[in-house]
């Protein structure tokens, strides 16, 4: 059975859907990132995974476990690194750790914090407050936070949006550095396609909303580990990446219209590999949108 | 200091000489038409020292320095120090305000929290927030029957509001991303209000008790003139009934100042908890 298994799950706000039979299952310690347009639903599934949000329809369940709520199992990255302005970086990871392991003394919790502070690269700047600190600093501050409990999987929304290139680029080493060190399972949502190719071992590609679906999970078939400045050599990666932005930019949207049809289980897409199967069948040529 | 503050000040100064210079020459004995007899003049009331009328500086200063040298003395009800009065002033302001804080921050912390109590409480909040606070006075001596307490009564009500209303907004409007994060790593309800809710509304909070003792202190002095017996504002009648207004001046000032220390003071406080985002 699967570390991680989402069961016909669906999302309504009245009669409308924004996402409906969602099935998906993920694997411990493997980085899944979902991809789609805005507005299909991918912050409500990741909200539901958190606990923070209520699935109409459907059930998620980790480790055996239905998820009903928020739990120190799942650690949290907000889109808005959500940092609390009037604590330091150390004392916003120490409000975490403390709510972990409430029992901790000062000087286990200090501890505890400072490695997680010096794993993101953060070492001399704990007693800085959000606001003292760029952009990039507070994203790594808030990704400290989430990996400093420990938790069983990872959630992460659209982490480096908000950031510049080349901080992003440093960041997403340092997340697969801690992520292949510790084993974590991720789940991340993303718009960024080179992002996931670096990161995921498996991309979900989402249909547009309302009534969105998952459409299909491509696994990623470059080896691990992936190397951003190399990885671009590998003529699999384009193979990847134009399956993924051809699925953003003509098929996406053919689910809701009924001109794709909506798969009950996303079915497993390796682009560029002698045994892949034929992407979904398109009865029409559409012109590009964007 | 920089050049700007420099100039600032000293234009404050400025200000200042040119409103004393005023007074001075307003202030300055007219000459008196010659009477016919000393005699006349004394059935004039001319010939004695004038103590009513608009004091000259230096009869101001005489008066400002003997109340600083002396401030603390008591013969008897009707003579005391400005320090005592300003101590009675304080003491009732002092009281009906950390009365008010301990009823208007934890309701506030349940109207912000609780949309329907939000809704259910705002008429009630609505009319009687406008009301002026004396309007209560004999509501609160009727019922209170004890003329110091309705003092204390009065400058609770008119602080209560702001901080009621600015605690409930402080609270409803802290980010849900931080009660996200909360509720994501299980906090406690206690742990939350006190570690995240409070500090993320204070500031919101120390505005409404900075407005709120900006209040508490301009009703004193009227509350005090109504009800009497001690007080800065029952000083400031007082003198008036005796026609000393050196003394009313004095007492004038006095307020101020004060006003502007109790105000500085939540300023700090402000300050303290202010977070920058």
């Amino acid at each position: 059975m699967s570390f991680l298994q989402i069961q016909g799950l669906a999302r309504r706000y009245g009669p409308a859907a924004v996402f409906e039979g969602v099935n998906f299952s993920m694997e411990r310690g493997e980085f899944v990132c979902i991809i789609g347009h805005s507005g299909c639903g991918k912050t409500t599934i990741l909200n539901i995974l958190a606990g923070l949000d209520v699935a109409s329809e459907g059930v998620v369940v980790m480790d055996n476990r239905e998820v009903a709520g928020p739990s120190l199992d799942r650690g949290v990255v907000f889109q808005g690194h959500a940092l609390m302005p009037w604590l330091s970086a150390m004392s916003n990871i120490s409000f975490a750790v403390k709510s972990r392991w409430p029992d901790w003394n000062r000087i286990q919790v200090q501890t505890h914090c400072q490695k997680f502070l010096d794993l993101v690269g953060l070492t001399g700047a704990e007693h800085k407050k959000p606001a003292q600190l760029s952009g990039g600093m507070k994203q790594r501050v808030g990704i400290a936070r989430a990996f400093a409990i420990q938790p069983k999987m990872l959630l992460l929304d659209e982490p480096f949006g908000a950031l510049d290139a080349l901080t992003r680029g440093t960041i997403q080493d340092e997340l697969l550095r801690i992520c292949a060190a510790t084993h974590q399972t991720v789940f991340m949502i993303t718009h960024d396609v080179d992002e996931a190719i670096l990161l995921a071992d498996r991309i979900l590609l989402m249909s547009n909303g309302p009534n969105a679906c998952i459409a299909e999970a491509v696994e990623n078939t470059l080896p691990k580990p992936r190397d951003r400045h190399s990885i671009h050599h590998d003529p699999q990666y384009y193979r990847i990446r134009n399956h993924l932005v051809d699925f953003l930019v003509n098929r996406s949207r053919l689910y809701q219209s009924g001109e794709a049809a909506r798969p009950a289980h996303p079915p497993l897409v390796r682009p560029g590999a002698e045994d892949a199967p034929p992407p979904a069948p398109v009865r029409k040529i559409v012109n590009l949108r964007h | 200091m920089t050049l700007q503050s420099l100039k600032a000040a000293l234009l404050s100064l400025a200000f200042l000489g040119l409103f004393l210079c005023i007074w001075h020459a307003a202030t300055l004995p007219k000459a008196e038409s010659q009477a016919p007899s000393d005699e006349y003049a004394k059935l004039l009331g001319k010939g004695a020292k004038k103590s009513d009328g608009f004091p000259s500086l230096g009869q101001m200063g005489e008066v400002a320095l003997g109340h600083l040298r002396d401030p603390a003395y008591d013969r008897g009800p009707n003579d005391k120090g400005i320090a005592i009065q300003l101590g009675h002033s304080l003491a009732r302001v002092g009281a009906g305000y950390l009365l008010a804080i301990l009823f208007a921050v934890p309701l506030g912390f349940l109207i912000g929290m609780s949309p329907l109590l939000y809704q259910a409480l705002n008429p009630f909040i609505q009319v009687l927030k406008p009301i002026s606070p004396l309007a209560w006075m004999p509501l609160a001596l009727y019922t209170i029957k004890d003329s110091s307490i309705s003092g204390i009564f009065v400058i609770f009500i008119c602080s209560v509001w702001p901080m009621l209303i600015n605690t409930a907004f402080g609270v409803a409007s802290v980010r849900r991303d931080w009660l996200a994060v909360a509720k994501t790593l299980e906090v406690k309800p206690l742990r939350k209000a006190f570690a995240v809710i409070l500090p993320a509304a204070a500031p919101t909070i120390l505005t409404g008790m900075r407005i709120s003792i900006g209040i508490a202190w301009l009703v004193i002095v009227a509350a005090e003139m109504l009800v009497g017996g001690t007080g800065i504002g029952y000083f400031v009648w007082n003198e008036w009934n005796n026609l000393n207004l050196t003394n009313v001046i004095f007492a004038i000032l006095v307020i101020g100042v004060m006003g502007m220390l109790l105000d500085l003071a939540i300023g700090r406080l402000q300050k303290a908890v202010t977070y920058v985002e």
